[in-house]
């Protein structure tokens, strides 16, 4: 069936299979692989992106239920996307994406755009949080690599609190 | 993980999600949030044919007061009710147990009719709602009825919504009475273990993953209206039932700690 949605401030159209999942349409339809997969449970994050302004595991929602949504992926939130919605490489990137680089908040980077995403989301609901509410508000990313304690530090500083 | 192929239908409005029904029988399943349904559907423990995305209903998301109670539309998100002022003044303990679902990715999606509708004994909304002693309204091809909530769960996932109804609210009694949940869990955003729910002061005593649905904590609520004390009741809170197995817990480590979180949330919840 036909599925229209915004990514990254562009429309797509795509003739999608119901069973179709948002991640999956994203990637390969959309063609847009910052999005990463991980566990495909809705445990690991990795594959976090905003639909209408929220985060939400895009393994876990079909491409039909966010049709006629606002997507964003980590390659439209610095606002440097092409008109393809794939992301420039110019260096001008969101607070967060730099906190995450200022405070070496990734080792092998793979759980990095969901954590980059759900921390979005996070500070859009809750401005300035504390050290435990992001600890709590990430609960769902995981990363194997640093123990949290840069990515905590990266959301606190994209905050303004550290 | 692909779910199995599916007809996908959007119905704008609860009469078209029953006539919808009605049309495709019990192959066919509504799909609201999604976030218990498609992780089955992806593990392929469920199946449906046809699915009915009942999300996009407007009319069945909101949150009004209304007398003694507080009527909640079926389609109001996990988010929703965590973050209501009207929630967190006149039902605190729903907006608390709603903050502890899943994580927050999670709470942007799921809904309280589809938690209560999909009848998980280990889900922490449905004990919330049948400690607070609320009422399910469901709506078919002959009108609306409302169900009790300890008279709506009937087994493993499974109420007493027939095929061809809709849950479209949930009313829940407003008041002052003390209240507690306690959910015990080894990882972040998993399912309790075990978990209580205290509500009114001791009158709703639920139980989370003690049993095939979620259920009162009958002899412990009993004892405590007799006059027991919140150390004697809580000793009574697993009597009669038969918990779950599995690699969390065996039953007899899950009937220890159903006696256990429910003395610590009589006393938290200030009953004596």
């Amino acid at each position: 069936m036909d599925v229209s949605m915004n990514v990254n401030g562009q429309n797509q159209s795509h003739d999608v299979e119901p069973r179709t999942l948002l991640v999956h349409h994203i990637r390969e339809n959309v063609g847009l692989t910052g999005t990463n997969i991980g566990c495909d449970t809705s445990s690991c994050g990795a594959c976090t992106v905003h639909l209408d302004g929220q985060s939400v595991k895009s393994c876990t929602v079909l491409a039909v239920q966010a049709t006629g949504g606002d997507i964003t992926t980590i390659e439209g939130l610095a606002g440097t996307a092409r008109s393809d919605g794939s992301a420039t490489g110019d260096q001008n990137w969101h607070p967060m994406q730099e906190a995450f680089q200022q405070c070496h908040a990734l080792q092998c980077g793979y759980c990095t755009p969901g954590m980059v995403m759900a921390a979005t989301s996070l500070l859009k609901e809750n401005p300035n949080p504390t050290e435990a509410e992001v600890r709590e508000g990430l609960e769902g990313n995981l990363c194997r690599c640093t123990g949290y304690h840069n990515i905590v530090k990266a959301v606190m500083s994209a905050a303004g609190g550290a | 993980m692909i779910p199995a192929a599916f007809d996908y239908k959007v119905a704008e409005s609860a009469e078209e999600a029953i006539s919808l029904l009605g049309e495709h029988g019990d192959e066919s399943k509504l799909l609201a949030g999604g976030h218990s349904l498609i992780p089955m559907m992806k593990f392929r423990l469920a199946a449906p044919t046809v699915l009915i995305d009942v999300a996009r209903i407007s009319d069945l998301s909101y949150i009004r007061q209304a007398g003694d109670h507080l009527a909640i539309g079926a389609m109001t998100k996990h988010f929703e009710l965590e973050t209501s002022a009207v929630v967190a003044e006149h039902a605190p303990m729903l907006a608390h147990v709603a903050a502890l679902v899943g994580d927050p990715s999670v709470r942007h999606r799921g809904t309280l009719g589809g938690t209560l509708a999909h009848s998980d004994p280990a889900s922490d909304l449905p004990a919330a709602v049948l400690a607070l002693g609320g009422t399910i309204v469901a709506q078919g091809p002959g009108g609306t009825r409302e169900i009790a909530a300890n008279e709506f769960f009937t087994g493993y996932f499974e109420s007493v919504l027939a095929d061809d109804e809709i849950l479209t609210e949930v009313r829940i009694p407003t008041g002052t009475g003390g209240w507690n949940y306690q959910k015990f869990n080894r990882r972040a955003q998993d399912w309790a273990i075990v978990g209580v729910g205290v509500a009114d002061g001791g009158k709703g005593i639920s139980l989370v993953n003690m049993g095939s649905t979620p259920l009162r904590a009958t002899a412990a609520e009993e004892a405590l209206a007799s006059g027991a004390s919140a150390a004697d009741a809580a000793a009574l809170a697993a009597q009669g039932l038969t918990p779950p197995q599995d690699s969390n817990a065996d039953a007899a480590y899950r009937t220890h700690l159903a006696t256990v979180l429910t003395r610590r949330a009589l006393e938290a919840a200030g009953v004596a």
